[in-house]
């Protein structure tokens, strides 16, 4: 697998993340450091192995479907500075 | 000691080592279990109206405006919170460097204190007063800390004490846990914040195994490999123990913990956006152009590549080979533990191969090999399974650390090995 400026802008760009070209160049090398070690893992045969999500064994716990008291439109929006008659203000959509 | 000068003390430790993100404006005493405590947070936990950054700039000015479950349990026996303990950006370390407010070694100024809950580890050591500290680990984060600054390091069975009010690095592997200067605090925070918790889906409804008797140890072979000085005090803290071979968790728990950690920490780490907490800009642009510059401008480096590698490993086209890949061969490193265990009580192994480095060593290495120094606690963080960090002795006047590893829900044995070590 190539690791190059592409690549690395496509997946920064997919994470939201823009990179200057002076950390594209710092991460190459890394990344490639990184992910050879990363491949060592195709070597092992998971054949009929299941995947391990969590590393134990949990049971969904779901709770009664019945209303209960929640945080206030106020609290909601104590931690932002982009508000607007009582809801949160974002930038543009469409 | 009175809450005040308790606060005081922590104020002039931080002046010389920061080990505090934010110190409390005050200390209630309460009363119950935890009457005459003090507890400090790191700072990935929810402290109501107590600024919590987990260390990242993106955080800045974050005050939650509720409590972690385990707070709320805190609170009402008594603790009084004294403050929010400096970490790696979101737990993205091993030497507490990735971060602004870098905490320096209670034994020597030039040396890192460990990560990431390297504030907890180093107010632990230096703290005169009665006091215990919540830390969190996802991949060794509490066991490393403890062993570089010489104090107890718990980890519990995942699941085991409520994640709800952590902010989460990886979820399947982010757990709560304890430092102390005594294996006795250890229990009685233990027992006060684990059991199950509604609030978090993960939780586990399960009782611990109740027999704690250790009859007998397996030292993990591939673990000898370190510095002989460590090798040997390590040895000749055991009286009695058998060799072990866990080859896969050798050859494979590097790779697969840190491809599920990053994996989980670039989906967690979407939610900072510039939105509703934490730092904003000027709301300029499309969603896209604003969310990205936010996130560019106040996430730090480590950060930066963990999201990248960890979108990088669920892309479509590298997913199997990555991500689902390294999620079955987590299924064979759990399944060999197990099988050790059928053998043995506890599990033990260095808890670090070195002693704590300077900062001026650290600065030269790669990420790659910061990644390498996790290699002894990442094989019993991916498998969930319960551990302690204890002080075996000192090299080159730094402490060394011994990790004792149980089995699921076999806390209790961890906890008696403490006891024993007192003695």
């Amino acid at each position: 697998m190539k690791i190059d400026k592409e690549l690395i802008k496509r997946v920064s760009n997919n994470a939201r993340l823009n990179l200057t070209e002076k950390e594209i160049e710092e991460f190459i090398p890394q990344f490639k450091d990184i992910l050879n070690v990363f491949s060592k893992i195709s070597e092992v045969n998971t054949d009929n192995v299941k995947v391990s999500i969590h590393p134990i064994e949990i049971k969904n716990s779901m709770r009664e479907d019945i209303p209960e008291k929640c945080i206030t439109q106020e609290d909601a929006l104590k931690n932002t500075k982009h508000k607007k008659d009582g809801y949160f203000k974002g930038p543009a959509a469409v | 000691m009175n809450p005040k000068d308790v606060l005081k003390e922590c104020e002039n430790i931080n002046k010389e080592y920061n080990y505090f993100n934010t110190i409390a404006s005050d200390a209630k005493e309460g009363s119950g279990k935890l009457k005459g405590y003090y507890i400090s947070v790191k700072d990935c936990i929810c402290v109501k109206d107590m600024e919590t950054t987990s260390g990242s700039e993106i955080l800045k000015g974050y005050k939650p405006i509720f409590n972690a479950t385990i707070i709320d349990k805190i609170i009402k026996e008594g603790g009084s919170i004294i403050g929010k303990t400096t970490q790696d950006e979101f737990g993205f370390g091993s030497f507490n460097v990735n971060t602004k407010n870098i905490p320096k070694n209670p034994f020597d100024k030039t040396r890192t204190c460990g990560g990431s809950s390297g504030g907890a580890a180093g107010i632990t050591q230096k703290a005169s007063f009665k006091h215990i500290a919540i830390a969190e680990s996802t991949g060794g984060s509490i066991a490393c800390p403890a062993s570089f600054c010489g104090i107890i390091g718990f980890t519990p069975t995942y699941g085991l004490v409520s994640r709800y009010g952590l902010l989460d690095y990886a979820n399947s592997l982010d757990k709560i846990g304890i430092m102390a200067k005594n294996i006795n605090d250890v229990e009685l925070m233990f027992n006060i914040i684990k059991g199950h918790d509604k609030k978090d889906s993960t939780s586990l409804n399960l009782e611990l195994n109740k027999d704690t008797k250790i009859k007998k140890i397996g030292v993990i072979k591939e673990t000898l490999n370190v510095d002989p000085e460590i090798k040997d005090l390590i040895l000749s803290k055991l009286d009695d123990y058998e060799l072990v071979s866990l080859p896969s968790v050798e050859k494979y728990s590097l790779a697969t913990y840190y491809i599920l950690a990053m994996a989980e920490a670039s989906t967690n780490l979407a939610k900072y956006c510039g939105m509703r907490y934490g730092m904003h800009e000027e709301l300029k642009g499309n969603f896209n152009e604003y969310f990205s510059k936010v996130r560019s401008n106040f996430f730090g480096k480590e950060a930066k590549r963990r999201v990248i590698l960890g979108t990088f490993t669920r892309m479509a086209g590298y997913r199997d080979a990555y991500y689902l890949k390294a999620a079955k061969v987590r299924t064979l490193i759990i399944n060999e533990y197990k099988k050790a265990f059928k053998k043995y009580d506890l599990l033990v192994s260095p808890t670090m191969p070195i002693i704590a480095p300077k900062f001026s060593e650290i600065d030269k290495l790669t990420p790659l090999e910061n990644y390498m120094m996790d290699i002894m606690t990442v094989g019993p963080n991916l498998a969930g399974l319960p551990h302690i960090s204890l002080n075996a002795g000192f090299k080159d006047k730094m402490p060394v650390g011994i990790m004792f590893i149980a089995d699921h829900l076999n806390d209790n044995k961890l906890i008696e090995v403490g006891k024993k070590w007192e003695i």
